[in-house]
């Protein structure tokens, strides 16, 4: 396990390593002055001059690699262009928000996504299946941001069961209250996508050998399905559900700035409209940071589900 | 008397456009999405004669109303008949669509048969670079990159088309990797033909129903993704009509009209769901493998 673990970890520095710098490449080779974007068109020579001399754009472009590295993995990000504040700092105060989101949300698509992908692979080809197939399509198919605009219109402007600003404060009710839609938005897409991927490996497990012989020997239906055939098919399902954390992440923008919920979403579009220009690169950082531990994350869960992983 | 039984030789399965043309035999799925499909682009080329008005004509007397016989959607805030907007804004979604795609498929395509054909360093740091890409949240890199290189059409087409290049590169490598050691390429190699010849010629043709159905998906993806720039306001500058663009407007005055924001929002939502249906479809006729299982 401690080898898997150390693999695993090492791995994880290189694929942040790799992405940092892409993220250095993207910005670097991106045409634009970053001075003359954060100053506008109308900025002296002077001024953009000196603006590059802030940012350390006057440096060499390896210098300048070598101390983006440095201060992205120190957690020296910088000041925020438009408030003055560390960009870190800034970027901690909403990220639990964000994380919050993403986590229930994620919650809710296994809890919906599991049981319904496990009941059409039972039922394949049946009436059940082909509806579950059509509802996940359909599911996948929603802009994030279109079933969250048509879930506030009903249930927040229409209904008002719930508030139209999902910004919670205080007592277990209020959160509820204001998670709810948002955690719906985002989960109806990640049920979708989880109970394709649970049902196409239902499938595949139930024809496996083992799952015959427990038939045959009697063991009831429900304990084949869920106990023998489930847990087998869960590797690729925490496979999928590990990379659309990522994805999930990256939607939770629209669904913030629909509900005007604090987090990393509603912060990086402010960050554009303002043209902070350090802090988009520190929020580049914080999603790379993101992805690489959700996928060392779901690395390990890999070696909690399934003994031979380690050994791999 | 020894009965002779004649057992019919195994069929091969159908490579090429043939797979193409028996999936959509074998799927209604596929039928339903591709006549939806088709009834969209339609539209989109022919919205000056379906358009009951000019998509950017303003009438401040008639804001905001909601649907009538003269304005079937209704008008947004400055009059503009919605329904026109929504046939107009088709356009630019399937250009930016179609164009991200297409590049996206040719770019990912190229890089993922090179990567399976050398091998070796090429294979691994080329794979290294799309496995980077693929990580990263692909809204998150779109939005950066618009917002950086300024929300003109062939921005968004190339932050959308970079997103999607690593999808095209894996789904390409796979195959041209199994398909490197085949007597036919062994063949065409002992006689002397180039790499390009063999790559385009013989290895290209085989895996491109598969490339296919994967550029149906991530049109879908990728109408998608320019309604979501559009909605955080990286879409094509107003009064231009896009779908998220709509979308975007229509939020702004939810408490009085919501049809504003819904009306576009179904759209996308109609077409995406035809082509993952058309997409679904083709993939489950091309792989038998895949068949009912995804």
């Amino acid at each position: 396990m401690t080898a898997f673990l150390i693999r695993r970890i090492a791995f994880a520095f290189v694929t942040l390593f790799s992405v940092l710098t892409l993220v250095f490449v993207i910005v670097r080779i991106l045409p634009g002055d970053p001075a003359q974007l954060i100053l506008g068109d109308q900025a002296s020579r002077e001024a953009i001059e000196a603006m590059h001399v802030r940012l350390g754009l006057d440096q060499p472009i390896l210098l300048q690699y070598a101390s983006f590295l440095g201060n992205a993995l120190r957690g020296d990000w910088g000041v925020s262009m438009m408030t003055g504040q560390p960009v870190l700092a800034e970027v901690l105060n909403v990220l639990p928000w964000t994380i919050e989101l993403t986590l229930v949300s994620l919650a809710l698509g296994i809890a919906i996504g599991v049981p319904l992908g496990v009941w059409a692979a039972v039922r394949r080809n049946r009436l059940a299946d082909y509806i579950v197939r059509i509802a996940s399509l359909a599911g996948l198919s929603f802009p994030a941001f279109v079933s969250a605009i048509i879930l506030l219109f009903l249930f927040a402007i229409e209904l008002r069961w719930f508030p139209v600003i999902s910004a919670h404060k205080g007592s277990l009710q209020a959160w509820t209250q204001s998670i709810t839609l948002p955690a719906i938005s985002l989960g109806l897409n990640s049920a979708a996508y989880i109970t394709r991927v649970t049902r196409s490996a239902m499938l595949e497990v139930l024809s496996e050998d083992y799952v015959r012989t427990a038939r045959a020997k009697g063991v009831p239906q429900r304990i084949v399905v869920w106990r023998h055939a489930l847990r087998n098919a869960l590797i690729p399902i925490i496979t999928v559900a590990g990379l659309y954390l990522s994805t999930l992440i990256g939607n939770s923008v629209l669904t913030e700035i629909v509900f005007s919920r604090p987090g990393l979403g509603k912060l990086i579009v402010g960050a554009l409209n303002q043209r902070d220009y350090t802090m988009l690169e520190g929020m580049m950082v914080i999603y790379t940071l993101a992805v690489v531990v959700v996928n060392l994350l779901s690395d390990l869960a890999y070696g909690l589900v399934d003994p031979r992983v380690k050994l791999a | 008397m020894t009965e002779i039984v004649l057992t019919p030789a195994p069929s091969r399965p159908p490579t090429g456009l043939s797979a193409l043309l028996r999936a959509f035999n074998a799927n209604k799925a596929s039928w339903i999405g591709l006549v939806i499909v088709i009834l969209v682009v339609l539209a989109a080329i022919f919205a000056p004669l379906l358009a009951p008005h000019d998509p950017l004509e303003q009438d401040i007397l008639d804001r905001l109303k909601p649907p009538t016989t003269d304005h079937l959607l209704g008008t947004d805030y400055f009059g503009r008949d919605t329904l026109s907007r929504l046939l107009y804004g088709a356009r630019v979604s399937l250009i930016i669509g179609v164009g991200a795609t297409l590049i996206a498929m040719a770019l990912g395509t190229a890089i993922g048969m090179l990567a399976g054909w050398r091998g070796g360093r090429f294979d691994a740091v080329a794979m290294q670079a799309m496995d980077m890409l693929l990580a990263f949240p692909s809204l998150i890199l779109g939005l950066i990159i618009v917002a950086m290189l300024g929300p003109s059409m062939p921005n968004i087409i190339a932050a959308i088309a970079l997103t999607s290049i690593p999808t095209f590169a894996r789904i390409a490598r796979a195959p041209t990797i199994a398909m490197k050691g085949r007597d036919f390429i062994e063949a065409g190699r002992a006689l002397g033909f180039s790499d390009t010849r063999i790559l385009t010629r013989h290895i290209l043709p085989n895996i491109f129903p598969e490339i296919l159905v994967m550029a149906t998906l991530w049109l879908a993806n990728a109408i998608r993704t320019e309604a979501s720039l559009a909605f955080i306001g990286l879409g094509l500058k107003p009064p231009t009509p896009t779908w998220g663009g709509m979308i975007r407007e229509g939020f702004e005055n939810i408490l009085d009209s919501a049809w504003l924001a819904i009306a576009p929002g179904v759209a996308i939502l109609i077409v995406v769901f035809a082509l993952n249906l058309l997409g679904d479809g083709l993939r489950d006729a091309i792989d038998p493998k895949l068949r009912n299982e995804t």
